[in-house]
């Protein structure tokens, strides 16, 4: 769920998703859900030459399964807030093992 | 049936318990496809997604044209903040 949420608070910016397959698509984020699957808004692929396939596409929805990684804007990041509720979310999985 | 000691297993941490060690520390992550990650980790879960800041991506990159002569490249990437998903991921590891 940590994800999940971390997502959300990155909706409207703007990201690049890099898929297993090498492509990397740069789009605002406008949704997601608990399985990481991406709707992106305005997106286009980065090196659309290498791809002409994709050149006319939008907006589009991402599979999560199929994304290797996301680059996102440090300046989105609140990374004390993220150690924070990493930490938190560790000790409550450890409690809910025993 | 062997007898089964009960309750003694409850002080054993756990494997993520090294990653959740390894919070706001450098971490090297290998992942599959032949790369690697270098950065401060700043999140995880136990799918182990993870993210990263200040990261070096390696890809390592086998020519091997000639039969013998097998060459490694690498191609370096640097990203200031990193999502990677964790069905990627092969392993964790500090760096110190």
């Amino acid at each position: 769920m940590l994800f999940f949420s971390f997502f959300k608070t990155l909706v409207d910016h703007e990201i690049t998703v890099e898929l297993k397959n090498e492509i990397c698509i740069r789009g605002t984020l406008k949704s997601v859900d608990q399985f990481l699957n991406m709707k992106l808004d305005n997106a286009g692929v980065v090196e659309d030459v290498r791809w002409p396939h994709l050149v006319s596409t939008k907006d589009l929805f991402i599979r999560g399964s199929v994304v290797r990684y996301v680059h996102l804007p440090s300046s989105a990041v609140d990374t004390q807030l993220l150690e924070d509720a990493t930490r938190r979310e560790a000790e409550a999985a450890k409690n809910k093992a025993k | 049936m062997a007898d089964v000691e009960v309750g003694v297993a409850t002080e054993v941490p756990e494997p993520l318990e090294l990653v959740r060690l390894c919070v706001d520390e450098v971490v090297i992550v290998k992942l599959r496809g032949d790369r690697e990650l270098k950065g401060r980790l700043h999140a995880y879960d136990s799918h182990l997604n993870l993210v990263l800041g200040d990261v070096e991506e390696t890809i390592y990159i086998v020519d091997d044209e000639d039969e013998d002569v097998e060459s490694v490249r690498t191609i370096k990437k640097q990203s200031e903040m990193l999502f990677v998903r964790g069905d990627s991921v092969v392993l964790v590891s500090p760096t110190r």
